[in-house]
């Protein structure tokens, strides 16, 4: 966690911290830090900020640096730390809030010809609208 | 047995061999499925926002369609068409609040739908529902001896709620394929993720996920893998051939979809499978099996 941001009534109480639970519905007070979501998560060495600190984050109102992290768009949606999590804190949720915070934002995400054109040639469907859908470019 | 039958964008294209297998296993066991006269796109990712209800048109008016079909189920070969659609029901029924809203929004469908009215059904567990002796029955090559790895992905194990077996510990694909005659070769990577989309954005994902599953599969001594999800089966296929570009070590496995494999164990014309779709040639193994 950034280490030269203080920890204060104003940040946790912010209205993107309600806006998160407006998005995602998921109780994040709920979650005490046991670490079952990063362990099982398959894509947690690609992040740089694993998912139970994605939600001690959240509960403390680091929504900015959050959604400047690379972790919401690491995340493939798979859903493992949501099964894993003894809390029935739904991490999965709360990384679709995250992105949809800047994609609700920026309607301008996904273009194409920004894809290697080999590549391209050869997704399937579902592939490409299910990034689109989910990231930007 | 008579039901619907959705296919989804990628079964009429990159994953025809999928299509083609599953509807000629299923003619097979005596199941004939009508597809929809007209469908949409469901979405391929479920939303998973709570606000958003406009993310829930799509899968439902492909829902209300099916209603219309009078069919009580509705197939859903593709895993991400099944999870998307099976999981808007569960977003949706016993809210006639966020019906009603959904409903404002369609203008062409006039039935109403209420959520409960029809269950997607994913083809594993129509398998089992047609019987696993009556499958038994079917294969004529009892003898192939072959070793295979099941590989589930995410899209028919979460979230719990539309589960078709265990999450942690699923049995249905080894089930099916014992009945089939095969060795099962169970691998720890069979439950994990593949990297999904994320190949379009972040390749090096899927080719780290590809390495560990595939590596897991053939250290457990699998001749064959196979699986459901047309995009599991991009990233599974395809990318094993670039990863062994970059290291000459790293031993492929051919990839096949569930069906494909029980439909040459029946005996099934071998032109349903189209096997230039496929980027590590499965011939070879299939030949020196017995099955081609």
């Amino acid at each position: 966690m950034t280490k030269n941001k203080q920890i204060s009534s104003h940040r946790i109480s912010s209205e993107d911290v309600d806006q998160l639970k407006d998005i995602s519905g998921v109780n994040v007070y709920a979650c005490y830090q046991c670490g079952n979501c990063s362990s099982a998560c398959p894509a947690v060495e690609f992040m740089d900020i694993p998912p139970h600190q994605v939600i001690r984050m959240v509960q403390l109102g680091f929504i900015d640096e959050l959604v400047k992290s690379e972790t919401p768009w690491i995340c493939a949606a798979c859903i493992t730390c949501t099964v894993k999590c003894p809390r029935g804190v739904d991490i999965a949720r709360v990384m679709e809030g995250l992105r949809q915070l800047v994609l609700r934002s920026d309607f301008e995400h996904g273009n194409l010809c920004d894809i290697d054109e080999k590549l391209r040639k050869k997704l399937p469907q579902i592939a490409l609208i299910g990034n689109f859908r989910k990231t930007i470019l | 047995m008579q039901l619907s039958y959705y296919p989804g964008c990628t079964l009429k294209t990159d994953a025809k061999n999928f299509e083609k297998s599953a509807l000629a296993v299923l003619e097979h066991l005596g199941v004939s499925v009508d597809e929809l006269a007209d469908w949409y796109c469901c979405g391929v990712c479920f939303s998973q926002t709570r606000d958003n209800l406009m993310q829930q048109i799509a899968p439902v008016r492909t829902l209300v369609k099916a209603k219309e079909s009078g069919n009580r189920q509705l197939l859903a070969l593709c895993t991400m068409c099944y999870n998307t659609l099976k999981r808007s029901i569960e977003f949706i029924k016993d809210d006639a609040e966020k019906m009603e809203t959904i409903h404002q929004f369609m203008d062409l469908e006039t039935t109403q739908f209420y959520g409960n009215e029809v269950d997607v059904v994913d083809i594993l567990t129509l398998i089992k529902q047609i019987g696993l002796e009556k499958l038994k029955n079917s294969i004529v090559k009892t003898d192939a001896g072959l070793k295979i790895a099941s590989y589930y992905g995410c899209m028919l194990l979460r979230p719990k709620e539309i589960a078709i077996d265990s999450p942690d510990d699923p049995v249905i694909m080894e089930e099916i394929l014992a009945s089939a005659g095969c060795e099962n070769v169970y691998f720890p990577f069979r439950t994990e993720c593949c990297g999904s989309y994320q190949i379009v954005n972040e390749p090096e994902i899927v080719k780290d996920r590809t390495r560990k599953i595939v590596g897991s599969a053939v250290k457990n001594g699998a001749d064959l893998m196979v699986m459901l999800c047309p995009l599991c089966y991009f990233n599974l296929d395809e990318i094993q051939q670039d990863i062994q570009k970059e290291d000459k070590s790293f031993q492929t496995i051919p990839v096949l979809y569930i069906t494909q494999l029980l439909a040459l164990l029946m005996g099934l014309k071998p032109d349903i499978h189209d096997f230039s779709l496929h980027s590590i040639d499965p011939r070879p193994v299939l030949k020196m099996k017995g099955l081609l």
